[in-house]
């Protein structure tokens, strides 16, 4: 039988894989790509907990739900603020977005 | 309860699932076009419906398939295009930046496995399925729509107006002349 510490090891993996991406990637859609893993990483955590944890219930899977539907959101802002940038600036790269550079 | 790891189905299918979700994961940093590294995203994306599977969540498993590695790859893909669509990710001389990020993705993944295998923490011990016989699609429509109605109503808002953001924003204006 499976238990609850092989899927939060497979969350934290899959979390650190997606931080070292955010952190390091120089195209922005790459780091948008990290930050969606990060987020799968914690849907992990929330359906593990909802069906492994101290008090099973179905209430882990509806808050999944809704962290899709926010990240489904997500991602639409960020690729039309992506386009918008490419738009203006004719670059993808990160470090290039520096106009709030201080 | 077992002790160590039993050779059951679930758990093979559990290792094998992990092994592709983390090889597409490692792929994903690893490629050097940005279009690959979309399709392994969609990779880690197909894998996690499978981890939503073992962990009984079916409906969340095919809104996995068709939001994220149907939906959002794709738009993914749209906008790698739409933008420069033969970047790769340039050679160059390693500074210090991606070792210290190596470093402190590294440390706060050691710090977790830490505290869940060493730290002395009693996890509980794995049950039988708490919803046996019962038809999860049923329960999350009778928890959505009888606890949870007033949060799916405000998120069917967000979502609506992240959408007419999004077109907003993307839209150049010239069709107003």
């Amino acid at each position: 039988m499976l238990t609850l510490e092989q899927f939060l090891t497979l969350a934290a993996i899959l979390f650190s894989i997606g931080l070292y991406g955010a952190l390091t990637k120089k195209n922005i859609i790459i780091v948008l790509v990290s930050v969606e893993m990060m987020l799968s990483a914690v849907n992990i955590n929330l359906l593990a907990f909802s069906r492994y944890g101290f008090v099973p219930s179905i209430n882990g899977q509806v808050f999944t739900l809704f962290a899709m539907v926010i990240a489904a959101c997500e991602v639409a802002v960020g690729l039309a603020i992506l386009i918008s940038l490419y738009r203006n600036r004719n670059t993808t790269d990160v470090r290039d977005q520096d106009l709030m550079k201080w | 309860m077992v002790e160590g790891f039993a050779l059951t189905g679930q758990s093979v299918a559990f290792f094998l699932i992990s092994l592709f979700v983390i090889a597409c994961g490692v792929m994903v940093l690893s490629l050097r076009k940005v279009i690959y590294m979309a399709i392994a995203l969609g990779g880690v994306f197909i894998g996690l419906a499978g981890i939503y599977i073992l962990l009984e969540a079916e409906f969340l498993a095919f809104i996995q398939v068709l939001l994220y590695a149907g939906a959002i790859t794709i738009m993914l893909l749209f906008a790698i295009m739409l933008t420069r669509h033969d970047d790769v990710d340039a050679e160059e001389k390693i500074t210090a930046h991606p070792v210290w990020s190596a470093i402190g993705a590294a440390a706060i993944g050691l710090i977790v496995l830490y505290v869940l295998k060493f730290s002395g923490v009693r996890w509980p011990e794995p049950i039988e399925s708490p919803w046996a016989g019962k038809n999860n699609v049923n329960l999350i429509g009778e928890s959505l729509f009888s606890q949870y109605v007033v949060p799916f109503e405000l998120v069917s808002v967000v979502i609506i107006v992240a959408l007419v953001g999004a077109i907003t924003l993307a839209n150049t204006g010239e069709e107003e002349k």
